[in-house]
């Protein structure tokens, strides 16, 4: 059913697949349809050369390394270019890829891979065939048994009920699950920055509630990335006036471009009554309408990532020292968006706090960028091996 | 307080808009009182709205509580040695069901708002009855309840003979049914029935035996649960029936197990009404604020009957429009309306599950 025999691992960032890339990514920026869906052009521009040389230079000085060999990805269900860069991921290593697309339809996966297909049948890349494979099966475990026999790496996109299931089929000795499970993101504000600063025109507050817009309800804050506490820093009185200024002019934005569902709504507004049975110290903030709900919390519930809700639906809580964060964060964590923080300060905050938890800090606005590094893996490293040989 | 059982002697349908509009905001602010009083939980939910109760003046003030919540919390106003039952939503397997705590107290309240509406409708005396259900397990837990058997047991009330049409199995004990109807040849009958199993287990078998109904009420609810996608209309589903089998009046009602009692029955004009022992609320979803003669939004029903649980104000997961109040041609004074079917289940994107989708 595979044809795979034959090929072999390739080292990362070979010259055939980056020039695939490269081709791929022009075809679907020349193609109409596909310049439909932001999310596909997003992730060609991600696979062009530029970008990609410029990712393959942080691998420059590593010693020899190959693929692994077969790379089989679960690709979810619910974010449908998920699977691409998955994939893009397992070519850059170097190895042979066995993609699952979810069997949902989606026109995202059928677009990309009517562009895969059609660049495959150019005799350059005819070889890589062999090393793109995109299935799609209902989840028949017969079939997830089989693959999961044949692969030397398994990579599932989570949620934590899938890998379990996925988990039930064995792998090779050899072989091993690179999981990303379900994760827990949230937001930093310094509001002394917010309130004070000379805005650049990228930093204005309107731009930061854009930004801020996309990593929420793009995927109608139901991402990993998507933040659903939001933590103030500063002073009390910068604090409130921070507050104000973004969540009206976020309210504006979401008012403007956002359709709620009435479920969606209940959903919100049971999850309200939730927390006022199960959360002690809350208070419950009065917003114009049920678009953006947001609960004050006095303090953190080691469990508060039960709580999240998604379509516009925030906790907030203030913190007067960075320090505080290490008390907050757990394993759960994934990612943390900030604004009005430098870079190094950043840094230095997680080697000194040195939590279980949060794997990428992001300025608000990137929390959905894709990078080859995920949930604290270096996907090329680790879907690659290193052969060490001494003189 | 108020005494509910001097309004439940009032005829459900006799009050106008200001009048009722003063008896429901006595009343209901009095249960809100009393249940924070009386159950924590609903107090924790209502300071956490930080509203003050006491300048509550009209009864679409008081916060709704979702339906959902009775699923994942025993909510009740009461000392649990004082339940007589326990109702319990028809939950299918993936689903958690609501669970209601009944006292006495409720339950003969509840009791008596049925009978005044029902009545209202067919009459004060008893009939044949044909119930268009299986009979409950013998091995059934005899203090808690289904809504399909609370509402078999409900409207038994206005039954001096009763059978089941179906056998435990769900097929038509066909050789029961025509014996009954032999017996009480020259009577009425009342029929009473869940919609989707009437759809699903008593219509297509209907079609296969001449059977005559010509002299029935059949009195259905409960909607269409798991058979959404074959939902047909209220006029579909009389059409059908009356082919089949004759059957000329046929009242669909809108109830929950929520608010046992305080049902709103469909008139000959094919409009539910509100009794005046309850009322429904039509919100748009955007700002929960009401919404006008005849736009959809989501219902929310308030009733005076719930007082051993805090569910005297409700906000449901179905769709509905208000239609009007007071004139309707049917003559019923109250609000009526109509039902859509239930809100559609989000379309969430994010990362969930890629396995149980």
């Amino acid at each position: 059913m595979l044809t795979i025999n034959n090929a072999k691992p390739l080292i990362p960032f070979n010259d055939s697949v980056m020039e695939f890339l490269n081709e791929l990514s022009l075809m679907i920026l020349q193609n109409k349809e596909c310049k439909e869906y932001s999310d596909i052009v997003t992730f060609a521009f991600w696979c062009r050369k530029a970008s990609l040389t410029g990712i393959k230079e942080q691998y420059k000085n590593d010693k020899i390394r190959l693929g692994r060999g077969i790379v089989f990805h679960i690709a979810p269900s619910n974010v449908p270019i998920n699977f691409a860069y998955s994939l893009v991921a397992g070519l850059l290593a170097g190895n042979l890829n066995i993609v699952k697309v979810s069997s949902k339809e989606f026109k995202q996966v059928d677009l990309i891979r009517n562009c895969i297909s059609k660049l495959l049948e150019n005799e350059q890349f005819n070889f890589l065939s062999d090393y793109i494979n995109i299935i799609k099966y209902a989840n028949e475990k017969e079939t997830t048994d089989y693959i999961s026999n044949l692969c030397d790496v398994r990579i599932i996109w989570g949620g934590d009920n899938t890998i379990n299931e996925i988990r039930k089929s064995l792998l090779k000795p050899k072989a091993f699950d690179v999981t990303f499970t379900d994760r827990y993101s949230i937001c930093l504000i310094n509001a002394d920055k917010y309130i004070n600063e000379e805005y650049s025109d990228l930093e204005s507050p309107i731009r930061i509630g854009k930004y801020f817009y996309n990593d929420v309800y793009l995927f109608d804050q139901n991402a990993c990335t998507s933040p659903h506490l939001i933590l103030w820093y500063g002073n009390k009185e910068n604090i409130e006036k921070a507050k104000n200024t973004f969540w009206s002019i976020l309210y504006d934005i979401v008012k403007d471009k956002y359709e709620i569902q009435p479920s969606s709504i209940i959903d919100k507004y049971t999850a309200f009554c939730e927390c006022s049975l199960k959360l002690s110290d809350i208070t419950i903030e009065s917003t114009l309408d049920n678009r953006i709900m947001r609960i004050n919390l006095k303090t953190i519930p080691e469990d508060i990532d039960n709580f999240k809700q998604h379509s516009g639906y925030f906790f907030e809580h203030t913190i007067n020292k960075l320090d505080d964060l290490l008390n907050i964060i757990n394993r759960k964590y994934q990612t943390l968006s900030y604004y009005g923080f430098k870079k190094e300060q950043l840094e230095i905050l997680m080697l000194k706090i040195s939590p279980f938890g949060i794997d990428r800090i992001v300025p608000i606005g990137k929390t959905l960028d894709f990078s080859l590094t995920w949930d604290g893996y270096d996907l090329i490293n680790t879907l690659s091996r290193r052969i060490e040989v001494v003189s | 307080m108020i005494d509910i059982n001097s309004i439940l002697q009032i005829e459900p349908y006799s009050i106008g808009k200001e009048e009722k509009h003063k008896i429901l905001s006595s009343i209901l602010t009095e249960l809100t009182q009393h249940h924070i009083e009386n159950c924590d939980s609903y107090r924790k939910i209502l300071k956490s709205f930080s509203l003050d109760i006491n300048k509550i003046t009209n009864y679409y003030q008081i916060p709704f509580i979702p339906v959902r919540l009775f699923k994942s919390y025993d909510l009740l106003s009461i000392n649990k040695s004082d339940i007589i039952n326990t109702m319990r939503s028809s939950g299918t397997s993936s689903q958690i069901p609501s669970k209601i705590f009944i006292d006495r107290e409720t339950s003969s309240h509840q009791q008596k708002a049925l009978v005044k509406i029902v009545s209202s409708f067919i009459g004060s005396k008893r009939f044949p009855m044909l119930i268009l259900d299986a009979p409950p397990s013998i091995f059934r837990d005899r203090n808690s309840f289904s809504a399909r058997e609370a509402g078999v047991l409900g409207f038994s009330i206005f039954a001096y003979n009763k059978i089941y049409a179906l056998n435990e199995d769900m097929s038509l004990n066909i050789k029961e049914i025509n014996e009954f109807l032999e017996n009480h040849r020259d009577e009425d009958i009342l029929l009473f029935g869940f919609t989707y199993i009437i759809w699903k287990y008593i219509y297509p078998e209907f079609t296969k035996y001449k059977i005559d109904l010509s002299k029935a009420i059949l009195f259905h609810g409960g909607g269409w649960k798991k058979l959404e996608n074959e939902s047909v209309s209220s006029e579909e589903f009389k059409n059908k029936l009356f082919e089949c089998c004759g059957i000329k009046r046929i009242h669909n009602y809108y109830g929950m197990i929520e608010q046992t009692g305080s049902i709103y029955i469909e008139c000959e004009k094919g409009n539910l009404h509100s009794p005046l022992y309850s009322d429904i609320i039509i919100r748009r979803p955007i700002d929960f604020s009401v919404a006008d003669v005849g736009e959809e939004g989501i219902i929310e029903v308030v009733s005076i009957l719930p007082k051993s649980y805090p569910g005297h104000v409700l906000l449901t997961e179905d769709r509905g429009m208000l239609l009007g109040e007071d004139d309707c041609p049917c003559g019923r004074l109250g609000k009526y309306f109509k039902v859509m079917g239930r809100l559609q289940n989000s379309e969430i994107r994010g990362c969930s599950d890629a396995y149980h989708q």
